[in-house]
């Protein structure tokens, strides 16, 4: 008979005992179990695990250290953000969805975008220098996303430097994002029709030092991991996933790309103008961790280079609109940092209050009701730092979005989380979770 | 597919507008005619020798802003899906999930669900939408075609409670096991609380006055 102990208590249930463990217990938990005969063991492994990503619950059925069965619980972050959106205009919907997979917020706002202006029918009509904005964008953000997969894998491996390598990195992309838009993350940055603001002055010669820096610096993370012999043991061969698995599994992104399949959106469907940038598409046929991690640690220089590229085009486009040039469209007009912070410019002011009735009536209409989208529906897919993101859009030709669903690539790929790990070793969960590189954001929405 | 009374957001009384008493009627999606275009036409004369019941199992064909919409009778959804993943010619390799979507309006139909697919091989994608009345939501699970189906069909009966027959273990997702109701539907409320501030009441936003 034991003493009653409430943070090290166990209970019988209709599945058998049931051991709540809080640390600083296992000698007596290893007693209890060791007494029943009892091989195999579930663990609940999370919501609250600082290895598994945020609120990732992983169920694992263990035989010794062996994992038999593996199952993940989601929804511990659903916060209805697809219902919330169907409440709002088609404009508000950009802020919701940024806080989607929030590791890579510039990728949801430009899909969504991209579905809103394609239900409009204006792809078109979308600025040039705001298509490059976005390009640019994005991969920042992809590095940004990058450095926290590749800085949080290796610290749950045990390998701390790359983490502090990899923030060190990321903190400089977040400044740029700062300057850019005045937030670090979940901008609402990108808006159907264009982007909410211009590049501040300065901004470009900005970005191209720190692409330089950026470029240094990787090989910081580079030394350390490449080829380092304990990083290989931990990483390859582990959360095996081949080809016909990714493929019945439905999984894009990195995964895919490992399996030496070379798929990548911006090459097979080309969006905002990614036919005009020169990149490679980065593979490996490891179908393995190690080979997820080289994916991601080489798309940052392809990701370096198309930033480099998009700056040159920027240079050509100075002045350019950065917003369509529909006036029942574009939102928010003329943006500009006054005195008492970010607002309409004063001669944006100056025009719908005292020259023209017509852009009086815009302005008001666009900041009561939003417009109005014609009936229909679209599917409309990015490649995100995680496969595709996929946005589907209904519209019953209101001012408010009918249904918008967003597929993320997280919520899909963390299936592939049995495939990957059943019959491992209970410390390679760890390690094939991370090259799956979840955000929890972007799986419970 | 839907049925909107008065403008503004007025339910009931308290229209002072004069559009209280005004019906619209929206979405209205009509078959398209041949040719479709692209790949599309490619597509459908493939399939039609695919499958041996064609002109009854696709119901329409709908081509809107560039995309296919091949609205598919419910139960035979499952074998229609087989033929375009299995047929040479047509390859959908991968099924990037699958998505509810409820119309109220529309009797007998009310929910529906759409599966976007994607041929690696050809590049190429085409929609499918089934719909099944409220009464008897029952579809075939395509989860033995598409594995990675699983969540998502567990997602969309988690949101709309679209039961999907077949499906190896078909319970709720992303909402806790005992909840009730399902949030995506057009009649559950967007929770909430009014907000006071001030003396005055801010409804939640679902049952605030708003334009549509």
């Amino acid at each position: 008979m034991t003493t009653y102990d409430p943070y090290a208590s166990s209970r019988e249930t209709t599945e058998g005992r049931v051991y709540s463990v809080t640390g600083n217990d296992w000698d007596s938990l290893v007693t209890e179990i060791g007494a029943t005969k009892e091989e195999r063991v579930v663990v609940n492994m999370g919501p609250q695990h600082p290895s598994t990503h945020g609120v990732l619950r992983l169920i694992l059925e263990l035989e010794g250290e062996t994992v038999t069965e593996a199952r993940a619980g989601i929804g511990y972050l659903h916060t209805g953000i697809e219902k919330n959106a169907e409440y709002r205009n088609w404009t508000q919907g950009v802020t919701f969805v940024t806080r989607m997979d929030y590791l890579a917020p510039i990728f949801n706002e430009t899909a969504y975008c991209l579905g809103v202006e394609k239900l409009l029918g204006v792809t078109h009509e979308i600025p040039e220098r705001a298509s490059v904005i976005r390009v640019m964008m994005m991969e920042l953000n992809r590095i940004s996303s990058h450095m926290v997969a590749l800085g949080t894998g290796a610290l749950e491996l045990g390998a701390l430097s790359p983490m502090i390598f990899a923030f060190r990195e990321r903190e400089k992309v977040l400044d740029i994002f700062e300057m850019v838009s005045g937030l670090r993350m979940n901008m609402a940055y990108i808006r159907p029709g264009g982007v909410s603001q211009d590049i501040p002055d300065g901004g470009i010669a900005k970005i191209r030092e720190t692409v330089k820096e950026l470029r240094h610096n990787f090989k910081d993370n580079a030394k350390i991991l490449i080829g380092n012999t304990i990083w290989m043991k931990r990483t390859q061969g582990v959360g095996y996933l081949d080809l016909a698995g990714c493929i019945t599994l439905g999984i894009t992104g990195p995964i895919l790309r490992a399996t030496g399949m070379p798929w990548d959106l911006r090459k097979s469907e080309p969006y905002c103008g990614y036919e005009n940038y020169e990149f490679d598409v980065i593979t490996d046929d490891g179908c393995d961790t190690y080979g997820r991690f080289l994916i991601k640690m080489n798309e940052l220089e392809q990701s370096l280079r198309i930033i480099e590229q998009a700056c040159d085009k920027l240079e050509k486009l100075e002045g350019a609109p950065v917003v369509i040039q529909d006036k029942k469209l574009g939102s928010p007009a003329d943006l500009k940092v006054g005195p008492d912070g970010m607002g309409n410019s004063e001669e944006h002011i100056a025009h719908i209050m005292g020259q023209s009735m017509e852009a009086l009536i815009h302005h008001f209409k666009l900041s009561t009701e939003g417009f109005r989208v014609p009936a229909g529906q679209v599917y409309v897919t990015v490649e995100s730092p995680r496969g595709e993101t996929g946005v589907h859009l209904i519209s019953d030709g209101g001012t408010h979005p009918y249904r918008v669903h967003f597929r993320e690539p997280s919520f899909n790929n963390l299936q592939s989380l049995a495939a990957m790990c059943e019959g491992s070793m209970i410390a390679d969960v760890v390690a094939a979770v991370a090259s799956i590189d979840p955000v929890m954001g972007g799986v419970d929405r | 597919m839907t049925v909107e009374h008065g403008l503004f957001g007025v339910k009931g009384t308290g229209d002072t507008s004069g559009y209280g008493g005004l019906v619209r009627k929206r979405f209205n999606e009509h078959s398209a005619e041949r040719p479709y275009g692209g790949y599309f036409d490619e597509i459908a004369d493939e399939l039609e020798r695919a499958l041996p019941l064609f002109n009854e199992d696709i119901e329409r064909f709908v081509v809107d802003r560039g995309e296919l919409t091949l609205h598919v009778r419910a139960d035979r959804l499952f074998y229609v899906a087989q033929a375009l993943r299995d047929t040479p010619t047509l390859r959908f390799e991968i099924c990037l999930g699958v998505n509810g979507a409820h119309y109220p309006a529309d009797k007998e139909r009310e929910l529906h669900c759409v599966y976007p697919l994607l041929s690696m091989t050809l590049n190429r994608r085409i929609r499918l939408e089934v719909s099944v009345p409220d009464s008897n939501p029952h579809l075939p699970s395509l989860v033995e075609l598409w594995a990675g189906n699983n969540w998502h069909e567990r997602e969309t009966f988690d949101m709309f409670g679209i039961i999907f027959d077949g499906h190896p273990g078909l319970t709720r997702i992303l909402m806790p096991d005992d909840w009730i109701g399902h949030p995506q539907r057009k009649d559950y409320p967007l929770g909430g609380i009014p907000v006071e501030y001030k003396g005055a009441t801010i409804p939640p936003p679902s049952e605030r006055r708003t334009y549509r």
